[in-house]
């Protein structure tokens, strides 16, 4: 099986989340998004690991999981902070950063 | 069409299919239950790929852990009506047409693209925990460890903003002074 095979469907799924980041303004759909695109890229480096044979992009992949887990803490503890302040998590109501 | 290329194909449709469902249900609910079977979809393709530990960890990370996290957080909010108020056509056309574009630009780039590999269909031993560990152990500790001090700072970071606020303290009067 090519290779390109994989560059394609992970590039596919990276465009799907991106289209939805641009296009939903629930927060929390576009933090899924965010988490979609980078699980694209996961798949993309599992796939050249194997083909060069090689251990140290899937010890990526480890990595990349790890900030991710860091990353939803935290980005979760904001959108939670952002609804006890204005009850709602509608991206819209925030672009002007004041009250 | 041999036994490899079925299930990837198979998988593959499954991957995005369910991904095109996250970015267009409209109950938030139904996005994460579709981020799940993503998520699922993707630990096939790398089981298949011969990286066993990696769909393990994904499966327990992911689904198991950071979409529950999501599903907590939209249950306490009570999000699960349908009451998301929607962009504009306008906007919506525009982001589905950047996003088509950068996928058309970014196919054109890598069509011609000087990688040329063929993904083997027999199975190696990369993928599993003896020789990650004894890779990450041996040439990744320093980022390991980094990770580590990564966790615990988000973890603080994390209580300290989602902490509740405390009484504004009205200046020129002291609390403790009744």
């Amino acid at each position: 099986m090519p290779i390109q095979y994989y560059l394609f469907l992970s590039l596919a799924l990276f465009v799907i989340g991106i289209m939805g980041a641009l296009i939903r303004r629930n927060a929390i759909i576009i933090f899924m998004c965010i988490e979609l695109m980078l699980n694209a890229v996961n798949l993309l480096l599992v796939a050249f690991s194997k083909m060069f044979n090689d251990p140290s992009s899937q010890l990526f992949v480890f990595f990349i999981m790890v900030v991710a887990a860091a990353e939803v803490a935290v980005g979760l503890a904001i959108i939670v902070m952002m609804y006890r302040k204005v009850h709602s998590v509608d991206i819209n109501i925030l672009n002007r950063l004041k009250h | 069409m041999s036994l490899f290329e079925l299930i990837f194909w198979l998988l593959t449709v499954m991957a995005l299919s369910c991904a095109m469902g996250v970015i267009l249900s409209r109950n938030p609910i139904s996005s994460v239950l579709f981020l799940i079977a993503t998520f699922f979809a993707i630990s096939g393709h790398y089981v298949l790929l011969n990286a066993q530990f990696l769909a393990i960890v994904n499966i327990i990370v992911y689904a198991g852990a950071i979409m529950v996290l999501f599903l907590f957080v939209i249950m306490l909010m009570n999000l699960n009506a349908d009451t998301e108020p929607q962009k504009s056509r306008l906007v919506q056309f525009a982001g589905i047409l950047s996003g088509g574009i950068l996928f058309i630009v970014i196919l054109a780039a890598l069509k011609d693209a000087m990688m040329r590999g063929d993904i083997s269909e027999t199975a190696t031993d990369i993928g599993l925990i003896k020789n990650l560990g004894r890779t990450l152990f041996t040439q990744y500790v320093l980022p390991f460890e980094i990770s580590s001090v990564l966790f615990l700072s988000a973890m603080i970071g994390a209580m300290v903003i989602g902490k509740k606020e405390e009484e504004t303290v009205i200046p020129g009067k002291n609390p403790n002074q009744n």
